[in-house]
């Protein structure tokens, strides 16, 4: 007779069976910081819309430590989430040349080439050079 | 040739006296040090415990039939060779799906995905015999030939965490195979898979954890296929929004 058996599946911690599950759910509790950083540029852009008084009133709340450390941290998962997504771009976005296929190391490569470009510009708008 | 005492740990269920899997633990037995873990539980059917249950056929990875976990990771036991491992090593029947009796498990849940994502040529342009052949050029065999390659062993399910807890998602394999079509250039298809596999139960079920191409015997790298058919799926919600006179 059939009796099929169904395992279940610790809910909250099945992410513990394995290395690449535990390394999975960092990467995806950090994107927190990465949404909460975006959240953090979109106020600053509303202050900004408000006048100079509003947006150096907001500059000056982020010079508080708690900001000053939150602006590192998220920094840091920035940079992270950065290279992890540079690192599998070949297999979301592989690049055909003739029949073959283009080596995911150029690929990967002119992904931190664009990033360097960026923040060259961005560092130029800003009036560092 | 030398010979190696091993312990093997099997997760045991018999659907007709037990309530739930148990393991059994098979003592010292007799390798050859260029044994597979399948050859260790052919030894044990044969001389030991005729009552052991598990699929196989090829023994030469190209069947599907005989993925087990083997150590907690999803594996073709036929290319498991033992002295890639400890003294004792543990089999269970593959993770995320139902247990039929010891290491054999219900398939019916991917077969019946694999038939929704119609995985067949849908050609864009009929033809009748008499009018010969779908021409294809060896570049635009090279651009979906990584997803033919699949040989529907499920390791990749058994590896993939969303399917373990959303049953629903359509998976890696079925959707790989779906993609493997929607860039056939001989393929008129995709619009017609779209209304699957462009859903919450399809490729926006992948959070791209990455395990199933870690874990496929035959590097197809379903994760790279999922994340392909995300982009194709985005470009095509724009177009139709934004160009709706546009063909897609």
């Amino acid at each position: 007779m059939r009796n099929p058996y169904t395992r279940e599946i610790p809910k909250y911690t099945w992410y513990l069976r394995q290395g690449r599950y535990v390394r999975y759910m960092a990467r995806e509790v950090t994107s927190l910081f990465i949404g909460l950083h975006a959240f953090l540029l979109i106020c600053g852009l509303g202050a900004l819309s408000q006048g100079e008084v509003a947006y150096n009133e907001f500059l000056a709340v982020l010079e508080s430590p708690f900001y000053v450390v939150f602006l590192i941290v998220a920094l840091l998962f920035v940079i992270y989430h950065s290279i992890a997504w540079f690192n599998v771009t070949p297999q979301a976005m592989p690049v055909q040349v003739g029949e073959d296929f283009l080596p995911g190391g150029i690929i990967i490569g002119a992904h931190y080439g664009i990033w360097a470009v960026a923040t060259i510009v961005v560092l130029f708008l800003a009036g560092v050079f | 040739m030398s010979e190696r005492k091993i312990n093997l740990e099997v997760l045991r269920y018999d659907p007709d006296k037990d309530s739930e899997p148990r393991f059994q633990t098979y003592k010292a037995v007799p390798c050859q040090d260029d044994w597979v873990v399948l050859d260790a539980l052919n030894y044990v059917k044969d001389n030991t415990d005729t009552t052991l249950s598990y699929r196989w056929s090829c023994h030469m990875a190209v069947c599907g039939s005989c993925g087990m976990m083997i150590d907690g990771e999803p594996t073709l036991s036929c290319k498991a060779f033992l002295k890639d491992y400890g003294d004792t090593i543990r089999v269970e029947p593959l993770y995320h799906f139902p247990i039929e009796r010891d290491l054999v498990t219900v398939i019916d849940d991917f077969v019946e995905k694999l038939t929704k994502v119609k995985p067949f040529l849908i050609p864009k342009q009929p033809k009748s015999i008499e009018e010969g052949e779908y021409l294809q050029t060896p570049k635009q065999l090279k651009k979906f030939k990584q997803y033919t390659l699949c040989i529907n062993c499920m390791l990749c399910y058994s590896a993939c965490p969303q399917y373990g807890l959303i049953p629903d998602f359509l998976g890696p394999a079925a959707l790989s195979l779906a993609h493997r079509y929607n860039i056939d250039s001989r393929d008129g298809g995709c619009q017609e898979r779209m209304k699957v596999t462009a859903t919450n139960i399809g490729v926006w079920e992948c959070s791209f954890v990455g395990a199933c191409s870690e874990v496929c015997p035959g590097h197809v790298d379903p994760a790279s296929s999922l994340q392909q058919m995300k982009i194709a799926s985005t470009v095509d919600w724009y177009k139709k929004r934004l160009m709706p006179w546009s063909k897609s």
